[in-house]
């Protein structure tokens, strides 16, 4: 369990090593205050949607209608977030000043459905999924938290071309924090 | 004759637009994820563009229809649901036709749902425009990101696996750049081909 969870977060981190949630990952990047609220925000959703989406497969599997996973998986998700983001407005309004504006975004994090995906693919029980989610969604946490405490220095220090400022910068960072990520998988969890 | 003209200007400024000055890959910086993680070969790189193609165009055309009767606030649920029908088909497809393909691309297929560029037309261009344009905007933006695509993998797969659409390019004794292959090579290229497209074209942040 411990494995797949240290799996999850560094050696298979889900940002750089499965290139997934890259356009919210580019977009919020920019100061790290931000960043930790996107990221937060997405541990909570993509756990509580795993949780929810693994009985969900189960059932289609159970009657034989696998064809439609996909839309009952991206139901469910916009559902959840819809009701987390009501029920956080309703009875956590501190909460939801902090992160809510993250909230609708997620819908559209190709993490949360990628994540639901991984779990039918490789065949994980409730308790397994359940830690691939959490840990997926730390290691993405941790990915956006890198590139924006980087693009914060870079922004005060930094002396880059014309055609390298904003985006294309992001991508070289990203790219050899790739490198580092992948070289946790001598470690061989 | 005017009227000809005028339609004629729009279709053709939507179009060049997507391929362009509004292209979503090197300007607008959408639909990255699924841009790198599958452009290491060339095949998968030209299914996965045709796949964006059609589901931006039907879905798009399909939201252009509905404008009138989906309340604005749960819009995004619907074109949701519009969206995922699409991809769905298209992963029935590759499964059916392209089997190779299709475990390639693995859970990349239904990714095109999280694509940004499917929901932003939607949300940009469809819910304000009538089904003939937004089935050309559809295909420009789709095209448009095919180009990129293709673009990409043309330089990884010979890279990584010394060959260009699955025949062997590179010279004998040449040793695979496995980086290319997986996720930093994507990253590098990537970066590297939107700093030359904006000097290119004088479009800075």
């Amino acid at each position: 369990m411990i494995d797949l969870l240290l799996d999850s977060v560094l050696s298979s981190n889900i940002a750089l090593t499965f290139i997934l949630g890259m356009c919210p990952l580019i977009a919020i990047s920019t100061n790290v205050k931000n960043a930790k609220g996107m990221g937060i925000a997405v541990v909570l959703v993509v756990t509580l949607t795993a949780m929810i989406n693994w009985p969900i497969f189960q059932l289609l599997k159970a009657t034989n209608t696998e064809q439609v996973m996909l839309l009952a998986f991206i139901i469910t998700i916009a559902a959840t977030v819809q009701i987390l983001e009501i029920l956080m407005e309703k009875f956590l309004p501190q909460l939801y000043n902090a992160f809510g504006i993250y909230l609708p975004l997620i819908t559209v994090n190709c993490v949360v459905l990628a994540v639901s995906q991984f779990f039918v693919n490789r065949d994980y029980s409730f308790v397994e999924t359940t830690t691939f989610a959490f840990g997926s969604g730390l290691g993405w946490l941790l990915a956006i938290v890198l590139v924006a405490s980087l693009r914060e220095k870079l922004a005060l220090y930094g002396d880059l071309p014309k055609g390298l400022r904003g985006k294309a910068i992001v991508f070289l960072i990203l790219g050899i924090l790739s490198l580092a990520f992948i070289g946790f998988r001598g470690l061989s969890f | 004759m005017k009227l000809i003209r005028l339609r004629y200007k729009k279709w053709f400024n939507v179009l060049r637009d997507g391929f362009k000055s509004n292209n979503p890959v090197f300007v607008a910086v959408l639909g990255i994820c699924s841009s790198l993680a599958i452009t290491n070969t060339v095949a998968n790189a030209i299914a996965m563009g045709l796949g964006v193609t059609f589901v931006v165009m039907l879905s798009s055309a399909t939201v252009s229809l509905l404008r009138s009767f989906i309340p604005s606030k749960v819009r995004m649920v619907t074109y949701m649901v519009i969206i995922s029908t699409y991809t769905i088909a298209v992963q029935m497809f590759l499964q059916a036709y392209f089997p190779d393909i299709y475990s390639a691309l693995g859970a990349y297929v239904g990714l095109i749902i999280t694509n940004c560029i499917v929901m932003g037309r939607a949300e940009a261009f469809a819910v304000k425009n009538p089904v003939r344009y937004t089935l050309i905007d559809g295909f420009a933006s789709g095209m448009g990101y095919m180009f990129v695509l293709v673009l990409v993998s043309i330089i990884r797969e010979p890279l990584a696996f010394g060959t260009l659409l699955g025949y062997q390019v590179m010279p004998e004794g040449f040793t695979p750049w496995v980086t290319m292959a997986i996720a930093p090579g994507g990253f590098f290229i990537l970066g590297v081909f939107i700093w030359i497209l904006r000097d290119w074209a004088k479009t800075y942040e």
